[in-house]
């Protein structure tokens, strides 16, 4: 209900149809004789045109089995989808896999964490640019190899002819995630998911690459999906961030609402451990107690009780059988907490790594 | 020696430049670059080069390096009962039982070892690899299926099968090599799918996936190249070991019938005979099997650790 409701909000914002509409999508990962795991649990939210979101939570809150469950890319065996994930309207939970091949780097394309190892070391990187275009644009040798220059000099590759010819382990860091951005843009797909596309990245080159993604997807209308634990990404490139946390969203909202209000003492405690620049030398960061691992599960309450500092008793019982829902929480945002944070902005806004103009 | 050892650096360097020809500059070396340059630094992987290499242009020039016909029975009147010649004038390694020339026998013998050896090899390496393919990239009911009969044929022991197969299809070189090429089958299956399975899994191949790429190119051009390390260094140890099944399954009788091509094994096994006053012919026919073997063994070894990235500096 909420869901539907916020998303109609997004799409009068954006004045336009989503382009990916996620709706209670879990992920089961099954075993025999098993209890199996829930990565992750009723997970809804959509993406306008254009639009940039980000999915932000640490390691293990099921951001990027999301993102792998979105474009179909998780193993047949041994995993349960369920929900619904409409691309354009298209449904593509239970697609076949012929279906899911087309749409995959034509409509939909996604960049990976870590550049080096998301290139084949045994080709060129020409072969794997043309190879983009000549599955889905049918383009043959030179054509295409015309055209996958072309794509390198977009992304800001100097000299993109030699570097055609040359290895991935020849390239720097930031120019092969340069060329993966490339090759995922090749077909100006609707949907682009980043997965913590900058983690293994230095710093001067992650602001580069942020802001290359912003200028590409700012030109196309392309939808971009930030997978992210840097909230310094999120300050700089999202329109709304969605907050995991053991494979639920529990917070939604506008990226300068939730930089001024956090709401979930989750959001609330990931915001005060940014470091900051403006903090007296020798201060300790504020670290989230705990660790993901002392999630209990959703049906016991609320996950992230045991490491909460403004719980409650009520936050560990069952309340009617279902857990803590997610609820509307002022204009624009949602919120999965029964003792949220008071609404008194915290002050100022962390460092951001991409350039917040 | 050391002529063959600066020819050998050089063709070596000639190989390493042509691999490097890619420009160099983004920093970094490519694999077999690398791999080349550690290769020429050690000295074992060296001396496995110039066995290989010496015994391969034995056997190409064996015509001119042959002293004499290895089926002219020259010295057959001195042969008597209980002594044969021993060295002597244009007879380095003197004759045998019936008084052919020992050294050009062995010359020419290096041919039908080194082409059963390599024939049976590539044989085996090319079916066991198309069974190792299809497991690897297929799973599933093909990989169980590939996989079960490939451990049906591992559980027999190598020669047995050999010496059960080259019976069955008649005593002829062909059938000798087939029986070997039979029992390399398995181990080169299993190892490409070991390495496929490995690769399926790995980022790149996820990458590829996640662009919309066929899975037929996805096996053929990036899992493939990158699984292949392993099964080169395979395919130059199983020559050591397909030539010394070779040697073996002659010895017992089952090579070629073809007195005509000389062969070690066969050598091997006429002198035993006459091992108690002359086993020199024994031990020269025995001696190019160890060696040839080792050249192949070391080469191989020397290899796998050029290629392991964990070697690499």
């Amino acid at each position: 209900m909420s869901t539907a409701f916020s998303a109609g909000i997004r799409t009068a914002l954006a004045g336009q149809a989503p382009v990916l509409e996620v709706e209670e999508l879990s992920v089961r990962f099954t075993r025999r004789g098993e209890a199996g795991t829930q990565a992750v649990d009723g997970v809804s939210f959509s993406v306008a045109p254009g639009e940039t979101i980000g999915l932000v939570g640490e390691s293990g809150c099921g951001k990027s089995v999301t993102s792998l469950a979105v474009m179909g890319l998780l193993p047949g065996r041994g995993v349960q989808v369920g929900g619904s994930v409409r691309l354009d309207g298209q449904e593509l939970v239970g697609a076949g896999d012929r279906t899911l091949r087309k749409l995959r780097g034509a409509d939909m394309a996604m960049v990976f964490q870590d550049p080096l190892s998301s290139l084949n070391p045994t080709v060129t990187i020409g072969v794997q640019v043309t190879e983009v275009l000549r599955q889905h644009r049918g383009m043959n040798g030179k054509e295409a190899t015309e055209e996958a220059a072309d794509l390198l000099d977009r992304v800001g590759i100097p000299d993109p002819r030699r570097r055609l010819g040359e290895y991935p382990h020849q390239l720097s860091g930031g120019m092969r995630q340069r060329a993966l951005i490339a090759m995922s843009l090749a077909c100006s797909p609707r949907l682009l998911i980043a997965d913590e596309p900058t983690t293994a990245l230095d710093v001067t080159i992650q602001a580069q690459i942020l802001e290359l993604l912003r200028e590409l997807v700012q030109g196309s209308g392309t939808a971009l999906v930030m997978i992210t634990h840097d909230l310094g990404v999120v300050a700089g490139l999202c329109d709304r961030v969605h907050v995991m946390y053991a494979g639920k969203i529990i917070e939604t909202a506008e990226r300068r609402d939730l930089f001024a209000r956090p709401r979930h003492p989750y959001t609330g405690g990931l915001l005060a451990s940014v470091p900051r620049l403006d903090t007296p030398r020798g201060t300790a960061l504020t670290p989230i107690r705990g660790s993901a691992r002392d999630a209990i599960p959703w049906a016991q309450g609320c996950a992230f009780a045991p490491r909460c500092d403004s719980g409650q008793d009520d936050c560990l019982t069952e309340v009617a059988g279902t857990t803590v829902p997610l609820e509307d929480d002022g204009p624009g945002r949602e919120l999965r907490c029964r003792h949220p944070l008071a609404t008194a902005p915290v002050a100022g806004s962390p460092t951001t790594s991409g350039a917040d103009r | 020696m050391t002529a063959a050892l600066g020819h050998r650096r050089e063709k070596i360097d000639a190989l390493a430049a042509r691999a490097g020809q890619v420009p160099a500059d983004g920093g970094g070396v490519s694999l077999t670059k690398s791999a080349f340059r550690r290769l020429r630094r050690d000295p074992v992987a060296i001396i496995g080069a110039v066995i290989v290499v010496v015994f391969l242009l034995v056997a190409a020039f064996a015509p001119l390096l042959a002293p004499r016909d290895p089926l002219e029975q020259a010295l057959l009147s001195q042969v008597r009962q209980g002594s044969i010649p021993g060295a002597q004038d244009g007879f380095p390694l003197g004759v045998d039982q019936l008084g052919r020339d020992v050294l050009s026998r062995l010359i020419y013998g290096s041919r039908q070892s080194l082409m059963i050896g390599v024939i049976s090899t590539v044989l085996g390496a090319v079916v066991g690899m198309a069974l190792g393919v299809l497991a690897g990239a297929f799973g599933g009911w093909a990989d169980t299926l590939v996989m079960r009969f490939v451990d049906i044929l591992l559980s027999i022991p190598g020669l047995l099968m050999a010496i059960s197969i080259s019976v069955l299809l008649g005593q002829n070189q062909y059938a000798l090599m087939i029986a070997i090429a039979v029992t390399q089958v398995p181990v080169f299956a299993r190892l490409l799918r070991g390495s496929m399975l490995a690769q399926r899994d790995s980022d790149y191949a996820l990458a590829t996936k996640a662009l919309g790429v066929k899975r037929s190119r996805i096996v053929f051009t990036h899992v493939l190249p990158n699984s292949l390390s392993p099964v080169i260094v395979q395919g130059t140890l199983s020559l050591a070991t397909a030539i010394i099944e070779a040697a073996a399954l002659s010895f017992l009788g089952l090579g070629d019938p073809d007195i005509s091509r000389p062969e070690w094994g066969a050598m091997l096994a006429s002198a035993q005979a006459v091992l108690s006053f002359r086993p020199q012919l024994a031990i020269y026919p025995a001696l190019c099997i160890i060696v040839v073997a080792l050249g192949f063994t070391l080469l191989g070894e020397s290899l796998r650790e050029a290629l392991d990235p964990k070697f690499r500096r």
